[in-house]
C-alpha cells in the first residue's frame, strides 16, 4: 500500500513524461498536416451518456439543482460541432469514468478521439493505422470482420439465430468461463465475454489488428450495414495484448438516436443502474443534420503505455488515481 | 449468509465456491471501452488447495465463507487429533489430520500456530515460519568442513527430514525455515 509520505512522487518516470509529450507533438503535427482541426469541447456538462455499461461521474455548481456530468468522451459536443459546420476536427481530451481502476484503467484518462467528414469506416481505420504506425512504429494492420473472428477461435457463427446456445456450448471448454457462460442469458453478455476472454487473449500480439461490423445489437452510435442489417459499421482495434480503439461510421438519423438512447435507458433498469438522462442537444444536432462522416477514440495512454514498454497505466501518467 | 459484491472482490477475500471456502488470490478488471465488465479472479480453494480461475459479471454477487485465522498453542497430538490452545482464555480445539496435513512434522508444544477455521472447525493449520527442533539422526560429518557445502539429510524430532551442513551433528537444535522447509542455522543450547 501507497505510504501517504510516498504519494507526493509521481507515478510515471521522467523519460516516460519525455515521450509522453512527444507523442502528443507527434498527434498535433499528424492533424495539422491533415487540415483537421484540434477543438477542446468542455469536459463539465449538463448531460452525460445513456450506455448501460459506462458510469457517469457528477458533481453540483453552487445556485442550481442540477447534476452535472464530467464527460466520458467528448462525442457528443464534437458532434454537434460537425452538424454546426466544423469540419473535420480531433481533440485530446480528458475524460472520466467511474467504476474503472485496473492495470490498464485509471477513472480519468486521456481519450484521442477525431472525425472525418465524408470518411468511410475503412478510410478512418487506414488513417489510424498510419498514425499508429507513426507513434509506434506498427507493422500494417490485419482487417477481421467480427463474425470471421467468432468463426477463426470458436468455430462458430455469432450471427446465426442459434448463436446463444452454440456460443453457451463452446464455452464450456474454458473452464474459468464455463460457469457465467452457463446461466447469462444475454447474447451480447456473452459474445462480450468470448470476445474478452477468448477471442482478444488469441490475436497475433505483434499485428495491429482491427475487428469490424459489429453484430447490429452493439451498434452503440455506429450506422446498421447498407448490405447488412445484421451487423453495423463499428470497428475496434487491438494491439499488443491492449484495446486501443472504437471506432464508427457515424449514425445521423436522430430518430434513430433517440431510440437507441430509449433502449439504454431500458437495459440500465434491467441491470439496475442509474438512470442517465439522454442529451437532448445531441438529438437537436442530428436533427439539424450531422454530415456523413466517421470517428474513433484512442486511449492515448495506452498508446504511451505501448510506446513506452509499460505494464501498467500509472506508469505513464504523470500521477495515477492513487497520488492523484 | 453475507454475500459479497464483485467489486468487493480483493486479494484475501474469503468467497464459498462449489460448496468450498475461497481465498481470492488475485483479482483483476476487465472492462471493454464499450460493453460488460468482467472479473478475472484466482482463487485458492481453501481445503483441497486447489488453485482456479474464475470470471465473473462485473456486478455479480457471491456468497461469503466465514473464514476466520485464530492463533493458537499446540498441546499434543493423540495420534488422531492435534490438540491446540487459545492461551488467552484457554479454549481447546482439536484439528484432524486432513487439516493439519504435512504441516505435523513442523508441530512443536507451545508454539503458537495459525488455525484456518471454517465455520467454526480447523480446515488448516499453519506453524510459524521458523521452528527449532533437535536433529535424533544424522551422519557423522567430515572434520574440519566448515564451509558447509555439500550437505547431508538430518532426521528431527517430529519425523521432519531436513538438509543441513556436514559440521552439524546430531543431539544439536537446528532452526528451520516451515515454509521453504530449509535449514537456516545452529541454536545455541
Amino acid at each position: 500500500m501507497l505510504q501517504p509520505s510516498d504519494a507526493w512522487q509521481p507515478s510515471a518516470d521522467r523519460a516516460t513524461l519525455q515521450q509522453r509529450a512527444a507523442m502528443l507533438r507527434q498527434v498535433r503535427e499528424f492533424f495539422y498536416d491533415r487540415n483537421v482541426l484540434e477543438v477542446d469541447t468542455p469536459v463539465l456538462a449538463r448531460f452525460g451518456v445513456t450506455d448501460p455499461h459506462l458510469s457517469n461521474l457528477t458533481t453540483v455548481l453552487t445556485g442550481d439543482n442540477h447534476r452535472w456530468v464530467l464527460q466520458t468522451s467528448p462525442e457528443y459536443a464534437m458532434k454537434r460541432l460537425l452538424a454546426a459546420g466544423s469540419g473535420c476536427i480531433y481533440q485530446l481530451s480528458k475524460v472520466f469514468r467511474d467504476d474503472e481502476q485496473s492495470s490498464r484503467h485509471n477513472p480519468e484518462f486521456t481519450l484521442l478521439e477525431w472525425y472525418r467528414v465524408g470518411f468511410s469506416a475503412a478510410q478512418l481505420m487506414h488513417e489510424l493505422e498510419q498514425l499508429l504506425q507513426l507513434l509506434l512504429g506498427a507493422p500494417a494492420a490485419c482487417y477481421l470482420t467480427y463474425q470471421q473472428a467468432f468463426e477463426r477461435y470458436l468455430h462458430l457463427d455469432p450471427l446465426a439465430a442459434d448463436s446463444h446456445s452454440t456460443l453457451q456450448r463452446a464455452l464450456q471448454d474454458y473452464p474459468p468461463l464455463a460457469e457465467l457462460a452457463q446461466r447469462e442469458s444475454d447474447r451480447d453478455t456473452l459474445q462480450q465475454l468470448a470476445m474478452a476472454s477468448v477471442i482478444e487473449p488469441a490475436l497475433d500480439p505483434s499485428i495491429p489488428t482491427f475487428i469490424t461490423h459489429y453484430p447490429a445489437s452493439q451498434a452503440a452510435l455506429a450506422q446498421l450495414a447498407p448490405d447488412d442489417d445484421r451487423v453495423a459499421e463499428r470497428f475496434e482495434l487491438f494491439y499488443r495484448g491492449l484495446e486501443l480503439a472504437n471506432g464508427y461510421h457515424e449514425l445521423t438519423d436522430a430518430k434513430l438516436q433517440q431510440q437507441r438512447f430509449l433502449a439504454d435507458q431500458q437495459q440500465r433498469r434491467q441491470l439496475q443502474r442509474p438512470h442517465a438522462i439522454s442529451d437532448p442537444r445531441l438529438i437537436a444536432a442530428l436533427d439539424h443534420g450531422l454530415p456523413d462522416c466517421s470517428g474513433v477514440a484512442v486511449g492515448f495512454d495506452r498508446l504511451v503505455m505501448l510506446r513506452c514498454h509499460k505494464q501498467h497505466i500509472q506508469q505513464v501518467l504523470p500521477f495515477a488515481i492513487d497520488r492523484a | 449468509m453475507a454475500n459479497y459484491s464483485t467489486n468487493e472482490f480483493k486479494a484475501g477475500l474469503k468467497i464459498m465456491q462449489d460448496g468450498e471456502p475461497c481465498s481470492i488470490i488475485e483479482n483483476e478488471m476487465v472492462k471493454p471501452g464499450k460493453g460488460q465488465a468482467f472479473n478475472r479472479v484466482r482463487i485458492r480453494k481453501l481445503i483441497s488447495g486447489k488453485v482456479v480461475e474464475k470470471t465473473f459479471k462485473s456486478g455479480d454477487t457471491v456468497e461469503s465463507a466465514d473464514v476466520v485465522d485464530v492463533e493458537l498453542a499446540f498441546l499434543y497430538s493423540d495420534g488422531e487429533f492435534w490438540h491446540f490452545m487459545n492461551n488467552d482464555t484457554f479454549e481447546q480445539l482439536a484439528a484432524d489430520a486432513k487439516a493439519v496435513g504435512d504441516m505435523t512434522k513442523w508441530l512443536v508444544e507451545q508454539n503458537v500456530c495459525t488455525l484456518t477455521l471454517w465455520n467454526g472447525s480447523p480446515i488448516a493449520v499453519t506453524p510459524p515460519n521458523f521452528v527449532e527442533l533437535e536433529i535424533v539422526e544424522t551422519d557423522p560429518g567430515l572434520k574440519g568442513d566448515t564451509a558447509g557445502t555439500g550437505g547431508k539429510p538430518a532426521t528431527l524430532t517430529t519425523g521432519a527430514v531436513v538438509k543441513v551442513p556436514l559440521f552439524v551433528q546430531r543431539g544439536e537444535v537446528i532452526k528451520v525455515d516451515t515454509r521453504s522447509g530449509e535449514y537456516v542455522s545452529r541454536v545455541q543450547k
